[in-house]
């Protein structure tokens, strides 16, 4: 049979075509095999995409902003310089700043007053050893916060203190962070317990960490 | 027993570990320039430099201090001659009394940690300490004046 100018074009078209996509499958392949150590790698990265459930994640970080909303949270984490104090969440009397580092400056550094522990008797100053606000350049602000901005703040690693997932699991362990559950007399424990507020920041984290819309 | 330096002298305690350091100052080692206002970190009156920071020495239990370096107004200087103390004397800062030795324990720490403080910085520095008779402005003047003297080394 003769073959024609025009098919014979054709035909070379086409093995370009199929050389092209050999050529891209098996690049493609090489650079895929290459963040793959072992094919159980391939396999947990599935179970991780299944376990995902944006709903229970947006339902658990809803419990987790009522508590990082009430004072004993938001009063350390406020919008100004200034903390906030009490279940009015009033500025902090005496008017302490943050500082550089969050522990205040001077004559007024949180730990001239807040001690290792909670000072007895009503109002008196809480105790923790840690003791801080979030430093100068991290503030992690809570104050006036929708749960989606807080939510997503929390979950940016350029504005929640360089935490990656594992760090922010770890982080609701942090004895400061259970400080807020430690309140000293005079003052409303969060909403939940301790253990619910960690229960519900797990699910949250371990859901993919999803924001309310 | 609970040892601590306190002036640079070195005490042994025999003591209840939550005692108070105010109490200890006063009541046992006799160290009454440091005052007692009102005992829940709100007025300043007892203001003692632990390690170098103006903690509240009412608040503050021995037991964070054993072993540590406590300094009272009568162990500010040799003898009463820190800048701050100089320039209290020139410009008459005090009325009453009761608030001062914490004042200028307050004002210390601020002096160390800024040689040339604001109007600012001094309100920072000293917002926690209350005076009953409002010797603010003279606190105020007179820190100012400790300050050039402690540039000028005098
Ligand atoms: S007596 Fe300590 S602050 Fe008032
Ligand atoms: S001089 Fe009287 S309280 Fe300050």
């Amino acid at each position: 049979m003769e073959i024609k100018p025009g098919k014979k074009r054709l035909n070379i078209r086409h093995a370009k075509f199929a050389i092209i996509i050999i050529f891209i499958v098996t690049v493609s392949g090489l650079l895929t095999s290459g963040f793959r150590s072992n094919t159980s790698h391939e396999k947990a990265w599935v179970v991780e995409v299944n376990n995902k459930d944006s709903i229970a994640s947006v339902d658990a970080f809803m419990k987790v902003y009522q508590v990082l909303k009430s004072p004993r949270c938001m009063n350390c984490h406020p919008a100004g310089d200034i903390p906030l104090q009490g279940d009015d969440s009033h500025l902090h009397t005496m008017s302490p700043i943050r500082g550089k580092d969050g522990k205040g400056v001077y004559a007024m550094k949180c730990s001239n007053c807040h001690q290792p522990n909670n000072s007895a008797g009503l109002n008196t100053p809480p105790g923790n050893p840690k003791w801080a606000l979030p430093p100068e350049d991290m503030k992690m602000v809570f104050e006036g916060k929708s749960p989606r901005e807080l939510a997503l703040q929390i979950m940016d690693y350029k504005r929640n203190g360089h935490k990656n997932k594992a760090q922010l699991l770890e982080h609701a362990r942090d004895t400061l962070v259970k400080a807020g559950w430690n309140m000293g007399a005079g003052r409303k424990p969060p909403p939940l317990s301790y253990k619910e507020f960690v229960a519900a920041w797990d699910k949250w984290n371990n859901n993919g960490g999803v924001a309310p819309k | 027993m609970i040892k601590l330096n306190i002036n640079n002298k070195n005490y042994e305690l025999d003591i209840d570990p939550d005692t108070p350091l105010l109490w200890v100052l006063r009541d046992i080692i006799g160290l009454v320039g440091t005052k007692y206002g009102c005992g829940v970190a709100q007025c300043g009156a007892c203001v003692v430099h632990l390690n170098g920071e103006a903690v509240r020495s009412c608040v503050t239990k021995i037991s964070r201090a054993a072993g540590q370096n406590v300094i009272t107004i009568e162990g500010l200087s040799e003898n009463n001659d820190h800048p701050l103390q100089k320039a209290w004397v020139e410009l008459d800062v005090v009325q009453c009394g009761y608030c001062q030795a914490g004042q200028i324990m307050s004002a210390a720490v601020l002096l160390r940690e800024n040689k040339n403080p604001t109007d600012k910085d001094i309100e920072l520095a000293m917002e926690g300490n209350i005076c009953r008779c409002g010797t603010y402005l003279r606190i105020k003047k007179a820190i100012h004046l400790a300050a050039e003297m402690q540039r000028n080394g005098s």
